[in-house]
């Protein structure tokens, strides 16, 4: 735009045709900058928002008392004569807020559900793009895309009545509503999410490291194991982490499957509690100001710090990938 | 599975406030009492034309919350408002809020058809929501561990099994909480050796247990719960930040008219004339 406004003041004389078709331009560049700034602007006001709701557990005494930070990471002791625990209890006459039971069940459901989706999703992709024949690959992508768009409250509700009750039979397991199920039903919503994006990188590799692969006597399958998924490799785990931010910020599903017992274990068959199931589940009780409700808020900042680093990690390590593929020049 | 569906959108929607509009009745809570408060909007909505009855779920305390945060003409809850919510509606709007009582409930405990427990003491009942029991054949049931079903803590039944089985201690942290007492009533109905709890409304396809008192059982029958022999029975409440007036005035007058407490029966619920 600056060249373009010198170049103006340099050369007075443009037809009204010229003149108009320059205001034109002007006016779409500026609408987009608008839209892009006010995306920006609204992201910002969210962040704000939240972290200003969060803030009160720092400096009203009341809420400070509640739910101080040792509280919330330490362990506390729930009824007289037992051991210190991690309890969520928020509800009660003396509120335990210890965030460990809900950090453990959130990952333990991202686990479950990136250990499924992202060799169902990457794989998936690798066929679609490299081995599948155009008919099929023509049907594959939009079957798989439609998946995203159901809603994932019927996800959970598939997971709550189906999943559940036959992953039990099978497995054994102790209760029907598990991490598992919470895990295996979040995973149907972020395949599709990480197959797209994944196809999307593997198509946009050059045919011309196919052909040099092929024509250096790789068979298919090596050219697609070595060249064509190495060099899709930045946005093959740009998909891993847009799954994982989804999966760890997804509520419906978790709400509906997880059970939602804030339970302390290593086993994948007991029921969890989730961060942003917390969220959904007890935001509508709360009073607003309460300490129980400013927690609430924190839990939605720790979710967004988890994603904002996370995404930070994933686009550093994306630089150096992109790095080592293309060797010092960019 | 629509009330459990209606209670879920609900719970997305409390952060959302509604304006009170001329005309509007809106009537928002305890979703043991989304069907009972739907039922009477229909009905009075037949007659007075001209008023809308908006009726939502998200839980005793979503309702009494959004009464003190003025997005709600009428709270539904399924137990008394705490002291503390009084307080905050003083503080706010300067009154202790109205109390009306328009229909009476039982909790009871269900127990998976299959499962040969028929009654337990409320000591049972209070050891295995503690935790302190954790196996069924510690109450006379098969050797197998109970799993644990409880309501979010937004529900006016969490409140009230907890105030009076738990006297006021917290459900153990194993115990599964989920939305809505359908969904209850559904993942005991799956679970061979599950127990949850919930209104007698509700109780379909699972078995109802008895509350043992002494030698004898109690059964959560009607006539138990209307005389309050069944040590579980509650009042359901309707609260208003001031005495009704205008539609809000008409509505509950038709609640509580004969006609409006015939509904209650047919909805599974029990009168409070």
């Amino acid at each position: 735009m600056q060249q373009g406004l010198t170049e103006t003041m340099a050369v007075p004389m443009l037809s009204p045709a010229a003149r108009r078709r320059q205001l034109r331009e002007k006016v779409i560049a500026g609408f987009i900058t608008l839209m892009a700034f006010t995306g920006i602007a609204a992201l910002v006001l969210i962040l704000v928002f939240v972290a200003k709701e969060a803030l009160a557990l720092f400096t009203e005494a009341e809420a400070r008392h509640e739910a101080s930070l040792s509280k919330m990471f330490l362990p506390q002791v729930a009824r007289v004569g037992r051991p210190a625990t991690f309890t969520w209890q928020p509800v009660s006459n003396v509120p335990k807020v210890s965030m460990i039971p809900l950090f453990i069940g959130t990952l333990k459901t991202t686990a479950v559900s990136m250990l499924v989706a992202v060799p169902v999703g990457v794989f998936g992709a690798l066929y679609a793009a490299e081995f599948a024949p155009r008919r099929l690959r023509e049907l594959l992508k939009p079957v798989i895309e439609l998946l995203a768009g159901i809603p994932s409250v019927v996800l959970g509700f598939f997971a709550l009545m189906v999943m559940a009750t036959f992953l039990q039979d099978t497995f054994g397991l102790n209760t029907r509503l598990n991490a598992v199920v919470a895990g295996l039903g979040l995973a149907l919503a972020i395949v599709p999410v990480i197959f797209t994006v994944a196809e999307d990188s593997l198509t946009a590799v050059p045919r011309s490291y196919r052909e040099a692969s092929l024509a250096l006597g790789a068979t298919p399958w090596e050219t697609a194991w070595k060249v064509v998924l190495p060099a899709a490799a930045p946005g093959i785990l740009a998909a891993c982490v847009l799954g994982f931010g989804r999966a760890i910020g997804e509520t419906m599903i978790i709400l509906m499957a997880s059970g939602n017992a804030a339970i302390v274990s290593a086993n994948l068959g007991d029921s969890v509690r989730s961060l942003s199931a917390t969220i959904a589940a007890e935001m509508g009780e709360v009073v607003v100001g309460s300490p129980h409700y400013s927690i609430l808020f924190f839990i939605g900042v720790q979710l967004f710090i988890f994603t904002f680093v996370l995404n930070m990690l994933a686009s550093a390590w994306t630089k150096k990938v992109i790095k080592r593929l293309t060797g010092s020049a960019s | 599975m629509k009330t459990f569906l209606k209670s879920l959108v609900a719970v997305l929607l409390v952060a959302l406030p509604v304006a009170a509009r001329a005309g509007t009745v809106t009537v928002k809570g305890s979703d043991t009492m989304v069907i009972l408060g739907q039922r009477w909007a229909e009905e009075f909505m037949k007659k007075a034309p001209a008023t809308k009855v908006q009726v939502t779920g998200g839980g005793s305390g979503t309702g009494l919350a959004a009464l003190q945060n003025g997005t709600t003409d009428i709270a539904m809850s399924s137990r008394e408002m705490k002291d503390a919510e009084s307080k905050k509606l003083r503080a706010r709007y300067n009154t202790t809020g109205e109390e009306i009582a328009v229909a009476k409930d039982g909790v009871t405990f269900y127990v998976n058809a299959g499962n040969p427990v028929t009654a337990l003491t409320l000591e049972q009942l209070r050891g295995i929501y503690l935790g302190d029991i954790t196996n069924w054949k510690e109450v006379g049931g098969p050797d197998a561990a109970i799993v644990v079903y409880s309501r979010e803590n937004s529900s006016g039944t969490y409140v009230f099994v907890k105030d009076n089985v738990l006297d006021g201690e917290d459900y153990t942290s194993s115990a599964q909480t989920l939305p809505g007492t359908a969904a209850v009533v559904n993942a005991v109905a799956k679970e061979k050796h599950g127990i949850g709890y919930g209104g007698a409304a509700y109780a379909k396809g699972i078995k109802e247990l008895n509350v043992k008192k002494g030698n004898e059982e109690i059964a959560p029958s009607a006539d138990n719960i209307k005389t309050g022999k069944y040590p579980l029975s509650r009042n359901l409440y309707f609260y208003l930040r001031n005495k009704p007036a205008s539609e809000v005035k008409a509505f509950i007058d038709f609640a509580l008219s004969p006609e409006g407490q015939a509904v209650v029966t047919k909805v599974g619920y029990f009168p409070v004339k």
